[in-house]
């Protein structure tokens, strides 16, 4: 029976980094929401089968967030936003898809080197569990880094988040794991409502201000 | 109950500081301040000698529920922290006291008392301390409070550049003493100094805490090649500022190094008191090479303060080689000598600096060359001045001369030493230790001289006037007490028999009591020294030649004009003057030890400009280490300055290189 929770576990977990990987190379705005969709939903599952594995109720509150913030209200909500700014023309990525795709790849690699080396005393369930949820935060990190682009880059930022939600859940008798997770969702809401009143529509990439007193000008 | 009231007189010199602020429009703010300080310090003075001379079998020690909050904050007052807070104390009472009349001076009192009681508070709190974290923070608030007042007049750009310098060498000391804390913590397995004080330390620890004990603290003591703020900083501040951080926070500092090095941290290798020795002989005699080049009499009093430091210095590593090789008498008497030596140079170096503050005050002048004549017009000051002079030039029968003569005895005793780098090694410690005495002599004569003998040189020293009352009590306490140590050295070194026990595990032959009879640093047949009985025949032999002189002179005394070598010019420029004075010594030592060169350009027959001789002198320490280092930084900050251009794209993508790099580190390493 332990097997089999570990099994199922270790699938759905696998599956995010898998999406994580699918997210990498979209390079359609409504595919990538879609994509991120798969994510939030595959993240809200695994939530709850360690909620039920480790027969910690309070997980479920968290499943329950992951599903209903991030697979259904932000994405809706970017939804809106792209259409409401027309913004959904193809997105490019630096460096292009098929050595993004490489580096993903080894960053995997790395992460389950590095965490099945360092951790040879934790439980079965915490290690496979940290090493894909290290996975899926340096694939996130590394979606941030290879796109212009700000919708592709917060939603980067929110897979690398959901990166950390898996860690939290796994690690067992982890405390705080809800609050954490409501926090975390606030802070996205607010990055969100963030872009859709800046209206950066294009380049998120750079923070100087003239460029955007320029911009206003132009808009004027 | 001792440590009671002194934590209390800190928390009350602390609560003075922040009073001052509420009372800005008070017009007797001033004198209300340092009357408060002068009070307190009394207070704090009486507390930590009654534990230092009666309490000594006793070592109070408190724990505060403020700071870390698994560690409290520990005080302790054992003998070391008594004797160093009645330094501190003595510093705060006279210092205060000057200020009195001397704080009336100051153009902008605002910038000045704030700080003042804080700078005294910090210091207290560095030497009460028991864990590192206390110390670490009482010393930062001791850096940060000095160099508020170091640029305290801030109008002037070089008080800012001082003050600057000032601020990067405590950040780098600061930041030393808090990497041995933490080497000493990780060991000990606790920040308090009790679990240090108990532990044993592997020897490669005990080495490089030691270095960054003698680097975090030397840097604020003064040694060479650390030196460099010292000379820039102290004379920036207002001059009773001055003498608190040459006479007292350097003694703070050697405090420091003593804590860690002598009570916290053992077993020492012998090797270590190799690199004390050095850099104490290589910093008594350059700090007086620096003195004797300079016309500003602050910047050469804090020169002398590099050079005493070197002195004490010697002093400790000394005991440091003695202590390693089993030789405790040896130990005690030259870690006496260091201590006895940090009280008298606290004690002349503070008068001479009040008396500098003085001579600022009645003429405005810094710059020897423009003072002159002074005695006729400051007789107390005079007076006062010369005292500190014939201290700080180690002349018997003064406080100067009983330590810098035990330290001498300690040096004789080396042949004892096992090891033949430290014989040869403390023997030319010795000699430079002996250069610098007869320098610091020449660099006195000078200084004196140029001041306050001779015609005035500007229209200032001819129209000062002599300083108030205040000021001068101050002076002349300090006076006192410098001839009193000179006097009485036996009981000043029964007096360090606790301290020195507790360090060493052994003190000093007791001296005998009626303390006319000789100090005997090991036993009678090998050295003494009767201060008092040479005290007495000075005061005959000076009697009975005046008198002689007077019954045999022609008149009693006779004023006339100054002969002038049969070249009658009025003109007061024409007298000897510091650079004239120093020139045979710089041609001997400066020239190769500072690069020193002379030109003379000379106006040809006809023309009418003046002739001049201009001096350049290279400051090898600067040169050799401050120079190359600042060229590093701009060469980095100049490859480095694209960096704060980046979009935020590319800074994330450093923040993930680094992540991945670090990551794959540690997959490496495991």
């Amino acid at each position: 029976m332990n097997s089999f929770y570990f099994d199922v576990a270790h699938l759905l977990s696998g599956s995010l980094v898998l999406a994580s990987l699918m997210l990498l190379y979209q390079d359609r705005v409504y595919a990538l929401l879609h994509v991120f969709t798969l994510h939030a939903l595959v993240l809200s599952l695994s939530v709850a089968w360690q909620a039920f594995a480790q027969d910690a109720p309070h997980l479920y509150i968290t499943a329950a967030i992951a599903l209903v913030f991030k697979a259904i209200l932000i994405p809706v909500a970017l939804r809106r936003i792209v259409a409401q700014l027309r913004i959904h023309q193809i997105l490019e990525t630096v460096g292009g898809i098929g050595p993004t795709m490489l580096a993903g790849i080894s960053l995997v690699a790395l992460s389950l080197v590095v965490t099945l080396r360092t951790t040879p005393a934790g439980d079965r369930f915490s290690r496979e569990d940290l090493a894909f949820a290290l996975a899926v935060i340096l694939l996130g990190m590394l979606m941030i880094v290879t796109r212009r682009n700000a919708i592709s880059q917060v939603i980067g930022f929110m897979s690398l988040e959901n990166g950390l939600m898996l860690a939290a859940a796994g690690a067992k008798g982890m405390p705080l794991v809800v609050e954490i997770s409501v926090a975390f969702a606030v802070l996205i809401a607010f990055i969100v409502i963030g872009i859709f009143l800046f209206r950066i529509r294009e380049r998120f990439d750079t923070v100087d201000i003239l460029v955007v007193d320029r911009f206003r000008g132009e808009r004027r | 109950m001792t440590l009671v009231i002194a934590l209390g007189c800190s928390a009350a010199l602390l609560l003075l500081g922040i009073a001052s602020l509420a009372m800005r429009s008070f017009s007797g703010r001033s004198t209300l301040v340092y009357a408060g300080t002068f009070a307190v310090s009394l207070i704090s003075l009486a507390s930590s000698l009654a534990q230092l001379l009666f309490l000594s079998g006793v070592t109070p020690a408190v724990t505060l529920p403020v700071g870390l909050p698994w560690l409290g904050a520990h005080f302790r007052m054992d003998a070391l922290s008594s004797l160093f807070l009645a330094i501190l104390s003595w510093g705060g009472v006279s210092t205060s006291l000057f200020a009195l009349g001397y704080g009336r001076h100051e153009p902008e009192p605002g910038r000045i008392l704030p700080f003042f009681p804080l700078f005294l508070t910090g210091m207290s709190w560095v030497i009460l301390a028991d864990d590192a974290y206390v110390f670490l923070f009482a010393w930062e608030l001791m850096s940060v409070t000095s160099w508020a007042l170091v640029v305290s007049h801030h109008r002037e750009e070089a008080n800012l550049q001082a003050g600057h310098l000032y601020l990067i060498m405590a950040v780098f000391g600061g930041f030393t003493l808090l990497l041995a804390f933490g080497l000493l913590a990780n060991s000990a397995g606790s920040y308090a100094f009790s679990a240090m004080r108990s532990a044993a330390f592997p020897s490669w620890t005990a080495g490089i805490v030691l270095l960054l004990a003698t680097i975090g603290a030397g840097s604020k003591a003064g040694l060479f090649p650390l030196h460099v703020w010292l000379p820039q900083a102290h004379p920036a501040a207002p001059s009773h500022v001055s003498a608190l951080m040459s006479g007292v926070m350097t003694k703070v500092a050697v405090y420091g190094f003593v804590r860690i090095v002598f009570d916290l941290l053992r077993p020492h290798s012998w090797e270590s008191s190799l690199l004390l020795l050095f850099l104490g002989g290589v910093t008594a005699v350059l700090g007086v090479l620096y003195a004797l080049m300079q016309h500003d009499l602050k910047r050469l009093l804090a020169y002398h303060t590099v050079e005493n430091i070197g002195i004490i210095f010697i002093g400790l590593g000394l005991a440091l080689a003695f202590a390693t090789n089993q030789i405790p008498w040896a130990a005690a008497l030259s870690l006496t000598a260091a201590l006895f030596h940090t009280i008298n140079h606290s004690l002349f170096k503070s008068l001479l600096f009040l008396g500098s503050g003085a001579v600022l005050a009645a003429t405005g002048e810094r710059d020897m060359g423009k003072m002159g004549g002074l005695i006729h017009r400051m007789p107390g000051t005079t007076i006062a001045f010369l005292l500190g002079s014939v201290a700080i030039s180690a002349l018997p029968p003064l406080n100067g001369f009983a330590s810098e003569w035990l330290t001498f005895q300690a040096i004789l005793v080396s042949p004892n030493l096992p090891q033949w780098a430290l014989k040869f090694l403390i023997v030319a410690v010795g000699a430079l230790l002996a250069l610098s005495a007869a320098l610091a002599a020449a660099c006195f004569v000078k200084a004196f001289g140029m001041s306050f003998l001779g015609r005035p040189r500007s229209l200032h020293a001819a129209e000062a006037k002599e300083t108030d009352r205040w000021s001068l009590s101050a002076l002349f306490l300090n006076a006192l007490l410098c001839l009193l140590a000179g006097l009485f050295p036996g009981s000043v070194v029964n007096a360090l028999g606790p301290v020195v026990q507790e360090l060493v595990g052994q003190t000093m032959p007791q001296q005998s009591q009626p303390f006319w009879t000789p100090m005997v640093p090991i036993a009678q047949h090998r050295s003494s020294y009767d201060a008092f009985l040479l005290f007495i025949l000075i005061v005959l032999t000076g009697l009975a030649v005046t008198g002689l002189v007077r019954w045999i002179g022609f008149r009693p005394i006779r004023r006339s004009a100054a002969w002038d070598c049969g070249y009658p010019d009025p003109s007061p420029v024409t007298q000897y003057t510091t650079a004239s004075f120093a020139q045979p010594i710089r041609r001997v030592y400066a020239s190769s030890v500072f690069g020193a060169r002379e030109t003379v350009d000379m106006p040809l027959p006809g023309e009418a400009r003046p002739a001049r001789v201009t001096v350049k002198i290279h400051d090898p320490a600067w040169q050799g280490l401050y120079a190359p280092i600042i060229k590093l930084v701009w060469f980095l900050a100049d490859r480095l300055n694209p960096m704060q251009f980046l979009t935020i794209r590319r800074y994330l993508l450093l923040g993930f290189l680094l992540l991945v790099f670090l990551l794959l580190l540690l997959s490496l390493w495991i």
